[in-house]
């Protein structure tokens, strides 16, 4: 913990240089096992790493959490439902003051399990969705995957839930749908939630395909200014500041200064965008837990001290953007002290342009994806979906399945 | 939209009970479970005041109590203000 | 700064501290959870 004299009074995003006692919210992924395989996925899950946090493991990390007065956690995955334990886990981090917000593609959310969640205070749930049609998000999620998410807002809308979410990730196929997924989040009663796509996990693999152009990027940013009082984005366009107006949020990257990663294996990386070892901060199995790494690991200390922002610095508009998002910047091969790969002057493609054969591209190790195909598998990329009827009949469950997913009937 | 709380110094306040405060070097974060607010204190003042708001008769004794100064008056006065708009304090059934 | 009179209990005037200078500016930042980057 840092006794630096620090300055009082500011904005609280000068006080980040000096560190937080604790972060203000973080995400933690549950597991990597997931029932879709979405083009894009962050963290390349499909397939449950076998030295996942056990139900006991998670509840010290929760009791960590609480210790430590976490606000808010983003429980997501993979699909976090798919743990038997999830539930649980739930009400236990309820019962021990810690906020909760999960991210799911609803295929658990029956009517039972709504009602439940609409009589829970201090849970909230976010819907993933990434086309306001079943043809613009199903081909990048999956064959049935938008009747799964609807369903699921049905359940909730009709149980009573209030504030729920939908999560929307930004892409050049649905960047020209924003007024009808408004349009439909209001229909449920939802808050409609937009976020950046970035170039992580299997999202590294289509981020040339699917990144929204600048023409589009311009035309989001109009559009959160004119809608944006009742969007939420997580800050995470806060790279479009250099249009003008600021957005509102905190406008600069978090990573390892206000949030960060716990993933199913007890890694504590910087944000879930950075899934790679070179973000790697700790475990939280190691010796003093989350909280010890959380303060006294080098790369949290690095991340806090003041950043260089290189060639970005002379630009008018540094102030706005600080050089964006620094996920987006390494998974692109460009340099961390340099433009976004977005920038929304330019200067990005200039420097993609610039990327030859001798650019290391990096990629991460971490990669839990399915192997074959799975139901529902996306087209995006050409690949044929499986007929909604199994033409044969599935194999039977086996004992050392590594897919808790065997079995299960989502129908 | 919520009913506007007007601030009062003269009455019994108190921190809401959905609020956790959690102290920093710097002063405090504040995070309403209900309303999913969250605020950020400049002050560690401030902070000793919104923590023992519940021990005195007013606010304003509050401020007194805490060493609050003549000048620094109406920058605290606003502060709780802006803290009930946002629901982080609440009335207290008095005394 | 004024004086203390010896006669009158007294408590510790201290001096002019940077909260001084934050007479000038809000004492509260409201912050939206939801507005930190790194939360998916």
């Amino acid at each position: 913990m840092t006794t630096v004299e620090r300055p009082m009074g500011g904005r609280l995003i000068d006080q980040f240089e000096y560190g937080l006692d604790a972060p203000i919210c973080l995400t933690w992924e549950l597991t990597y096992a997931c029932n879709l395989a979405c083009v894009h996925c962050l963290s390349s899950s499909g397939r449950r790493d076998p030295r996942e946090l056990s139900t006991a493991e998670a509840e010290r990390v929760i009791d960590e959490l609480q210790r430590m007065q976490v606000f808010y956690v983003n429980v997501g995955g993979g699909e976090p439902t798919v743990r038997p334990d999830f539930w649980h886990l739930l009400d236990y981090a309820v019962c021990h003051d810690v906020g909760v917000k999960f991210s799911t593609n609803g295929v658990k959310l029956d009517k039972a399990r709504a009602a439940r969640l609409a009589a829970t205070d201090y849970v909230d749930v976010q819907i993933s969705l990434d086309g306001a049609t079943a043809e613009v998000n199903d081909a990048v999620r999956g064959a049935g995957s938008f009747a799964t998410a609807t369903r699921a807002l049905e359940n909730l809308a009709e149980a009573g839930m209030k504030d729920f979410k939908v999560s929307v990730v930004v892409t050049r196929e649905n960047a020209g749908q924003l007024d009808q997924f408004k349009a439909l989040t209001d229909s449920y009663g939802a808050q409609l939630r937009i976020t950046r796509l970035r170039p992580s996990g299997r999202g590294a693999d289509v981020w040339d395909q699917l990144h929204p152009t600048q023409a589009q990027q311009r035309d989001l940013y109009q559009w959160l200014l004119a809608n944006g009082d009742n969007v939420l984005t997580g800050d995470s366009f806060f790279h479009l500041s250099a249009f003008g107006e600021a957005l509102p949020g905190l406008n600069l990257c978090g990573a390892g200064r206000v949030v960060c990663l716990i993933d199913p294996v007890g890694d504590v990386y910087a944000c879930p965008f950075a899934i790679h070892e070179n973000f790697l901060a700790g475990n939280v199995r190691d010796e003093g837990g989350f909280q010890r790494v959380w303060q006294a690991s080098e790369l949290f200390a690095d991340l806090r001290s003041p950043q260089t922002g290189g060639a970005c610095t002379k630009c008018a508009h540094f102030d706005a953007c600080r050089g964006g998002c620094m996920a987006a910047k390494f998974f692109t091969g460009l340099p961390l002290d340099g433009p976004d790969p977005e920038c929304v002057q330019g200067y990005g493609e200039m420097a993609l342009a610039a990327r030859d054969a001798s650019t290391l591209m990096p990629k991460s190790h971490i990669d839990h994806s399915h192997t074959g195909p799975v139901r529902g598998q996306p087209t995006l990329l050409g690949l044929p979906a499986m007929p909604p009827a199994a033409a044969a009949p599935a194999p039977p469950t086996r004992i050392c399945d590594e897919s808790p997913l065997v079995g299960l009937d989502l129908g | 939209m919520s009913a506007v709380v007007e601030f009062d110094a003269d009455l019994p306040w108190q921190r809401a009970r959905s609020v956790s405060l959690r102290p920093e070097p710097f002063g405090a974060l504040v995070y309403s479970f209900s309303t999913r607010k969250l605020s950020f204190l400049k002050s560690k003042t401030l902070v000793t005041v919104v923590e023992s708001l519940a021990e005195h008769p007013t606010a304003a004794a509050t401020l007194t109590a805490c060493g609050v100064t003549d000048a620094q008056r109406p920058a605290y006065v606003k502060a709780l203000a802006d803290l009930a708009r946002s629901s982080m304090i609440e009335r207290r059934e008095a005394p | 700064m004024p004086e203390t009179p010896a006669d009158v209990e007294t408590v510790d005037v201290p001096a002019p501290t940077a909260e001084d200078s934050l007479v000038e500016e809000s004492l509260v930042e409201e912050v939206s959870i939801d507005g930190m980057c790194g939360v998916y």
